[in-house]
């Protein structure tokens, strides 16, 4: 399905708050042969509802077949390729960092700095960081790192939300 | 003041509400609180199948002959299990079903308890939707759901999960049934868009070579009128899918056959060359289109379905409409009627006759393309000819998975939809005898006939029971070649012949002897001229189930037979000649 170039998709669902209504999506993808890259999920400003952010990389014809398998999920409200358009994508990470030299403190210290995150728990070993951002720039915090030692990635897949007044709601 | 029911009555009085008449279904320790409120009262009928895998195909028999949702009733556990092929078989022919699974106590779910299995999450992929009772009192909110999902939109099976405590005998709780159901994220599509079917009549009238291809929607969407009427103004040419046989008369003079793996070649040729495909509610299933790369290579394609995923999944369509058949029909008709533009007359007349001269060389009546019968040598094609000759054409018609069911398909006219009841999507053996066995309570009157083969009756064999039980006056037409005919026939075409486990040797019943045991009548035929008399005699016999057991000749293939990886007109024609 997913060609090595085909583009990145974000999907935007919403979904009914519903026992079961996570695993029929997450179902679907397997079931009909698609890749899920990162998946979130949590309910809403209304409880009833859930907002679901995935994230897959395939051609035109596929997210088309995806949009539309979606859709026809009962417990699916709406579906938006928000990748389509405007739109603004971060993703949170929570890393685990040895730290245990003066240099290397010093070192984790900076680039969490450089990177706008932070440090939000300190051991005489590690230090435990937050970032936020898009995908790219995660990666870049942990390339910069270089040799220091990452202990531990928790990483909560892209979000995203259109740049438009349109909100997605019932 | 509400009546105060228990989680079992509740159960039951909701199917009432729901319209449900018959229920098809097997007990078992879950379900017991719910079987016990079925034996008090009257008006659902409890058919007592002999496997829970009959129970879904008798429910979906049932929905298919007469359109109503079927309904099912099964234990936890192995009895759910069991259910799940004729559910899958029901999820990909989109027919309306609800089946009601017993489930385990609530605290016991998750702990492997006894007949436990977890059926929402093992009926998730063939289901269109599904649901667990947490509480009686939300049994029928989540009847009346199951019952509208089941049957609007493109239809399907709905799965629900009833663990035994929310049936319980002493917890009573109000009873009300929802006037109306409104799900505010489930909302099919009601009527076509204007400007998309402007569009195809914009296509329509442009059209030299045109074909309608007509699918199982039409049958399901009750559009069979519409779409005859609208073949009938175009004069247009007409082919069925496997699914769409009778929603235009098998005999119908632009009626040009069946198309796909085994369609006529006339159907296959005008497909190939057509300059513009309407399909109404067919959904471009991989034996219908052959290489999806080579398919009609000079056609625009008019796509019209009530689930926009069916619409350019395979095949891209150029001008997609996403809407009811029936009233997407009628709309267009409508606008035909309301102008006087209508295709080129004379390229018309010049693609009948090509038409015409496909059918005059190879067509299924024309050029037979097979040997005859005679004596000891019985042509299956030649059963379901006689067959159709015994019955007047008018019997409805089950068939289970095979080559048998291509005959049927091919030699069997059509002429009315909800006619012909087959598993076309899922393909599942064991699928006809049930199927007629709903089909049959639907129609008591009415000549209900099952072609199956030695193979697939074997699938679903216990069922002769249950005809036993109900007095189901089932007519079974055994075309008996001692094979998997189907899996011999490809074995002979792609593995030189090489019979892979599809040979019966001396391990076959005799037929006759276990039809009497279970009282019903026993036939055998083994000689071509005595086959219709003898059919005659069967189907004279109008109340009595007659299990009619035909040899016929173990070598005969199915032909046409598209070529794998070619074009729509890429066939065998027989056994040695091809396009």
């Amino acid at each position: 399905m997913a060609t090595p170039t085909a583009p990145v998709r974000i999907l935007s669902v919403l979904l009914e708050n519903e026992p079961g209504a996570l695993s029929r999506v997450v179902g679907l993808f397997s079931q009909r042969g698609y890749n899920i890259d990162s998946l979130n999920v949590a309910p809403t400003e209304d409880r009833s509802l859930s907002r679901l952010t995935l994230t897959t990389a395939c051609d035109d014809a596929v997210v088309e077949q995806i949009t539309k398998q979606l859709n026809k999920l009962v417990d699916v409200v709406k579906v938006q390729d928000i990748s389509e358009g405007p739109h603004i994508e971060r993703e949170l990470m929570l890393i685990k960092i040895r730290a245990r030299s003066p240099e290397s403190r010093t070192e984790v210290a900076r680039c969490v700095q450089i990177f706008r995150g932070q440090i939000i728990d300190v051991a005489p070993s590690y230090y435990t960081c937050l970032l936020v951002g898009d995908g790219t720039k995660l990666d870049a915090f942990i390339a910069a790192l270089g040799d220091i030692r990452v202990l531990e990635v928790v990483r909560s897949g892209l979000s995203g939300i259109a740049r438009s007044e349109k909100a997605m709601s019932l | 003041m509400a009546d105060m029911l228990s989680g079992g009555d509740i159960l039951v009085r909701s199917l009432q509400d729901a319209g449900v008449d018959i229920l098809f279904g097997y007990p078992g320790g879950a379900a017991l609180h719910i079987y016990d409120a079925i034996f008090r009262q009257q008006a659902i009928r409890h058919i007592l199948v002999r496997h829970e895998q009959a129970a879904t195909h008798a429910a979906d028999g049932y929905a298919r002959a007469t359109g109503r949702v079927g309904t099912v009733l099964v234990t936890s556990g192995p009895g759910a299990t069991n259910a799940i092929t004729g559910i899958a078989t029901a999820y990909m022919d989109s027919i309306p079903m609800v089946v009601i699974s017993g489930q385990v106590m609530s605290h016991l779910i998750g702990a492997d308890a006894f007949q436990e299995t977890d059926m929402l999450g093992i009926s998730r992929p063939v289901v269109k939707h599904s649901f667990m009772v947490k509480r009686p009192e939300d049994i029928p909110a989540i009847i009346a759901r199951s019952f509208y999902i089941a049957r609007t939109g493109r239809p399907g099976p709905v799965v629900v999960d009833i663990p035994k405590d929310t049936t319980h005998p002493h917890l009573k709780v109000p009873y009300t049934y929802p006037e109306a159901v409104q799900i505010r994220s489930y909302q099919p599509t009601v009527r076509g868009h204007a400007g998309q079917i402007k569009k195809a009549m914009a296509a329509i009238l442009q059209a030299k070579r045109p074909v309608l291809y007509i699918g199982g929607g039409t049958v399901l969407g009750n559009a069979s009128e519409p779409a005859r009427r609208l073949a009938e103004l175009l004069n247009f040419p007409v082919t069925n899918t496997l699914m769409g046989l009778g929603a235009i008369a098998g005999d119908d003079p632009r009626n040009l056959g069946m198309l796909g793996m085994h369609g006529t070649y006339e159907a296959n040729m005008a497909m190939h060359h057509a300059d513009l495909i309407i399909s109404l509610g067919a959904r471009f299933d991989d034996r219908t289109t052959n290489a999806t790369e080579k398919y009609c290579p000079d056609a625009t394609i008019v796509h019209v379905d009530i689930d926009p995923a069916s619409i350019s999944k395979t095949v891209n369509a150029h001008v997609p409409i996403v809407g009811p058949l029936d009233r997407v029909v009628e709309e267009m008709i409508r606008l035909l009627e309301s102008s006087d533009q209508r295709p080129d007359p004379a390229a018309l007349e010049q693609w009948w006759q090509q038409c015409h001269s496909w059918r005059a060389q190879h067509g299924l009546f024309v050029r037979p393309n097979h040997e005859p019968s005679q004596g000891s040598l019985i042509k299956p094609q030649d059963v379901i000819k006689t067959l159709y000759r015994v019955t007047e054409g008018d019997a409805i018609i089950t068939s289970d998975v095979g080559q048998h069911q291509m005959f049927a398909a091919q030699y069997y006219h059509f002429n009315r939809p909800r006619q012909w009841l087959n598993s076309g999507g899922l393909g599942t053996m064991g699928y006809g005898l049930p199927a007629a066995m709903g089909a049959q309570f639907a129609y008591p009157e009415a000549t209900v006939a099952c072609v199956t083969g030695e193979g697939s009756i074997q699938m679903c064999i216990q069922e002769l029971s249950t005809c036993t039980q109900y007095h189901l006056p089932v007519k079974i037409v055994n075309l008996n070649n001692q094979a998997l005919g189907m899996v011999r026939q490809w074995q002979d075409m792609q593995y030189e012949g090489r019979y892979s486990e599809s040979l019966y040797e001396e391990s076959l019943p005799d037929f006759v002897k276990l039809a009497e045991s279970y009282g019903h009548v026993g036939v055998k035929i083994t000689r071509f001229e005595e086959m219709e008399g003898q059919m005659r005699e069967a189907f004279a016999l109008r109340d009595r189930l007659v299990f009619i057991d035909v040899q016929v000749d173990p070598a005969e293939h199915v032909y046409p037979m598209q070529i794998a990886t070619g074009s729509m007109r890429d066939m065998w024609i027989n056994k040695t000649e091809r396009t």
